[in-house]
């Protein structure tokens, strides 16, 4: 508490609260351009201005710190080593919104990080930034912490909603979305614990501050945490906009692949977004060179483009079995679905067992199209965005890894002795080990 | 309120109250163009949504705002605005999403159609006659649960259940207290009493009414008949704990069951009590009011009455 003081935390808050009205917040977060931290990359500012107002009616903030994004591991590690900047943007955020209440729903197996943050709570709140009448503006806070089940699904904002409730955490049904109808029936904001991290910056430093930082519509910072085949795995803090290749290879960042091996596929923003084999990770179909943003990574839509999600960012050299990651996937999808909705709680159960048979040298050809229909017939057709979730991946791996498919379906033998390795989507760099 | 919405499904139009369902308004329509439903129901608060039959293409979204909807819609649960043009069976994609959802549907399904109290008068087999393929896809074992037993008057078949969650609303809002849920996650969630408690009180009986498929049969009944034998009868008594207002089922003079009168999309708008429903079975208990109203698919109309008999055509 005391080094984030000394470092000019809670600056925001005494800025906010003495000197600012929640509109004139609101409006420097609009102009920041600050977007969605958790996945989807909303405009945080659109969103906090659909929050319905009604006369007597109390609003909530909940912080969605439920991570659990196979790949994603950035809040996680915010919560540990900066819990109070998240306290900061919670203060900051809840006055904006005009939230008396809010919660930080965090996953339940990360016991230490809520022993962690109710210990932060209570010393901000000795401080008199919580409680009743914060330094004295006359503005009310508490702030509770409550620890999911574990479940992914509960990172779904209404799923989480339900189970911050005390119900079964399955996903609402959308209209009406949270911020008309959210937690106890009262309109409601949730958001990631990045993004509201982000809302102390950006009301200390000013929203066009912010939007300096970044391309384009993409502002400011974004964790990443990277893993897989590279030499630094870890939690990175980039500019959106640093090109991507630029980000593997550079020693800043994850130092290139492991062992001078060769990329073979990334998965740019944790489990549930598109597959993207390495020509296409690097550069564009138009050539140009791919950027950490979120237009860059989607362009090209889902016929060869990715999304930024929420920075999972998995690398695959060309020892990879892309088949075999596709069933991993999968099964955690399988075992993750809430079982609400017949296409999601069928769907992956099915994607998951074909995969299997494939993955051990049990396939058929038809297979194949198999998995690419039941995707299709999965997606869009659910209550929330899991289903979408599950059925990217599959699609993804097969449109562009379609050959290492076969492969396992026409040489099951061969496919349980080695793996596939590069075949057509050679890295288009020259080999780091041929160099030295 | 006197203000109404214009809604245009299929190119047919109608006027309907501000804050009806799409699926509503299409069942005032009528006809072929009413999406099918497997887990709303009209009386049950909060009910659909979940199995995902009625999606539908919003290819207008109001006058105020054209703009199509992004995905396909569950039409038990979207709001009509006014101007709103909906596609239904003109729309091959709608078409095309409801063969998958019955697919996905039916592949854990044990489809023992054969020995099912339920074949006849269950909604998935419609659903499946009008809506499905003829040939599975799935190669693989389908899923199983643990037989429980969940007292003496219903039969649970967990493995034919497709998690409509209908009977989770009944005993919530029918009931004082609801002893019965949805355990586990995904697809081996299951309608369970969690320590095997029998579900015991007065208006349980209607969790068999409600549910579409043949997962909660009535053990009164069970094994007596196929419901095609059976002669659907109205008929009405006092009760002091509900509306009195049935449909008997009869086989020769005797009655063999009794449940609650369903309308032509087979939902319960009357609950009755267990007392009518499992106590009441000779005529003399009973006023009768005359035969029941058949809905349109059921192949309970094909022996009966003078109804037109479903040709049966062979789809391959």
């Amino acid at each position: 508490m005391e080094v984030y003081r000394k470092q000019g935390g809670y600056a925001a808050v005494e800025k906010a609260l003495k000197t600012m009205t929640p509109d004139e917040v609101l409006e420097e977060v609009k102009k920041s351009g600050l977007r969605g931290r958790g996945g989807a990359g909303f405009p945080t500012g659109l969103k906090w201005s659909f929050l319905a107002k009604p006369e007597g009616v109390p609003r909530y903030l909940v912080c969605n710190a439920d991570e659990s994004e196979p790949g994603t591991f950035k809040d996680r590690d915010l919560m540990v080593r900066n819990p109070h900047s998240l306290i900061e943007g919670m203060i900051v955020s809840s006055f904006a919104l005009g939230a008396n209440t809010s919660y930080i729903y965090v996953r339940g197996e990360l016991f230490y990080v809520i022993r962690i943050l109710e210990k932060a709570i209570s010393e901000a709140r000795e401080k008199g930034f919580l409680g009743k009448n914060i330094l004295g503006s006359g503005y009310d806070l508490e702030l509770y912490v409550q620890p999911g089940g574990g479940a992914y699904i509960c990172g779904e904002e209404t799923a989480l909603i339900e189970s911050l409730e005390g119900k079964r955490g399955n996903p609402r049904i959308k209209p009406p979305f949270p911020a008309v109808s959210g937690v106890w029936g009262c309109p409601t904001v949730v958001n990631n614990v990045e993004t509201i991290a982000a809302t102390s910056w950006i009301v200390q430093h000013g929203g066009d501050e912010y939007a300096k930082i970044g391309i384009g519509r993409s502002t400011g910072t974004k964790l990443i945490s990277a893993c897989g085949n590279i030499n630094k795995p870890g939690i990175y803090e980039i500019e959106l906009g640093l090109p991507v290749e630029e980000f593997i290879y550079s020693d800043e960042y994850c130092g290139g692949i492991a062992g001078g091996k060769r990329l073979k596929a990334v998965v740019a923003g944790g489990s549930s977004v598109p597959v993207l084999p390495a020509n296409l990770i690097l550069k564009t179909m138009a050539g140009e060179s791919r950027l950490m943003s979120y237009e860059s990574l989607a362009e090209g839509g889902f016929v060869s483009g990715t999304m930024l999600g929420s920075g999972g960012f998995i690398v695959m050299d060309e020892d990879a079995c892309i088949v075999r990651n596709t069933w991993n996937f999968t099964r955690f999808y399988h075992h993750e679905s809430c079982g609400q909705c017949s296409p999601c709680r069928e769907g992956t159960g099915w994607m998951e067992k074909v995969l299997h048979r494939i993955e051990y040298g049990h396939g058929k050809m038809s297979d194949i199209d198999l998995l690419v229909d039941v995707a299709a017939k999965i997606e869009g057709n659910t209550i929330c965005p899991l289903g979408d979730a599950a059925a990217w991946p599959v699609g993804s791996a097969i449109r562009h890894f379609r050959d290492e498919f076969e492969w396992h379906v026409r040489e099951p033998r061969l496919s349980q002795e080695r793996n596939y390795g590069l075949a057509g989507y050679a890295d288009p760099l020259p080999v780091q080990a041929a160099e030295a | 309120m006197s203000e109404k919405y214009k809604i245009t499904i299929d190119g047919v139009s109608t006027e309907v109250e501000p804050g009806t369902t799409i699926l509503n308004a299409a069942r005032q329509i009528g006809g072929d163009l009413v999406p099918p439903a497997m887990c709303y129901y009209s009386s049950l608060e909060g009910s659909g949504g979940k199995c995902r039959t009625c999606l539908v293409k919003v290819s207008k979204g109001s006058e105020k705002d054209p703009r199509p909807m992004p995905k396909l819609m569950a039409s038990c649960r979207t709001t009509v605005m006014d101007g709103m043009e909906v596609q239904n069976l003109t729309s091959p994609e709608v078409q095309e999403a409801r063969k998958g959802v019955v697919e996905f549907l039916l592949i854990n399904h044990p489809l023992d159609c054969p020995v099912c109290d339920q074949a006849g008068e269950c909604k998935l087999q419609d659903l499946s006659y009008e809506h499905g393929t003829e040939a599975t896809r799935y190669e693989f074992n389908r899923r199983t649960f643990e037989r429980i037993d969940i007292g003496d008057k219903i039969q649970l078949h967990m493995n034919r259940c497709i998690l409509c969650y209908r009977c989770v609303y009944v005993a919530n809002q029918l009931t004082d207290q609801r002893v019965h849920g949805i355990v586990g996650r995904g697809d081996m969630a299951e309608i369970s009493t969690y320590v095997e408690k029998a579900i015991d009180n007065d208006f349980s009986g209607n969790m068999i009414d409600v549910c579409p498929v043949g997962a909660l049969t009535d053990k009164t009944f069970r094994f007596k008949n196929r419901v095609w034998f059976t002669k659907p009868v109205w008929a009405h008594r006092d009760c002091d704990k509900c509306c009195g207002r049935v449909t008997l089922w009869y086989k020769g003079d005797d009655v063999l069951r009794v449940t609650g009168r369903k309308d032509e999309y087979g939902e319960v708008h009357e609950f009755i009590c267990n007392t009518c429903r499992y106590d009441k079975k000779r005529t003399k208990d009973w006023v009768i009011e005359g035969p029941a109203k058949v809905e349109r698919q059921s192949v309970i109309s094909a022996n009966h009455y003078d109804s037109k008999v479903v040709p049966v055509i062979d789809k391959r």
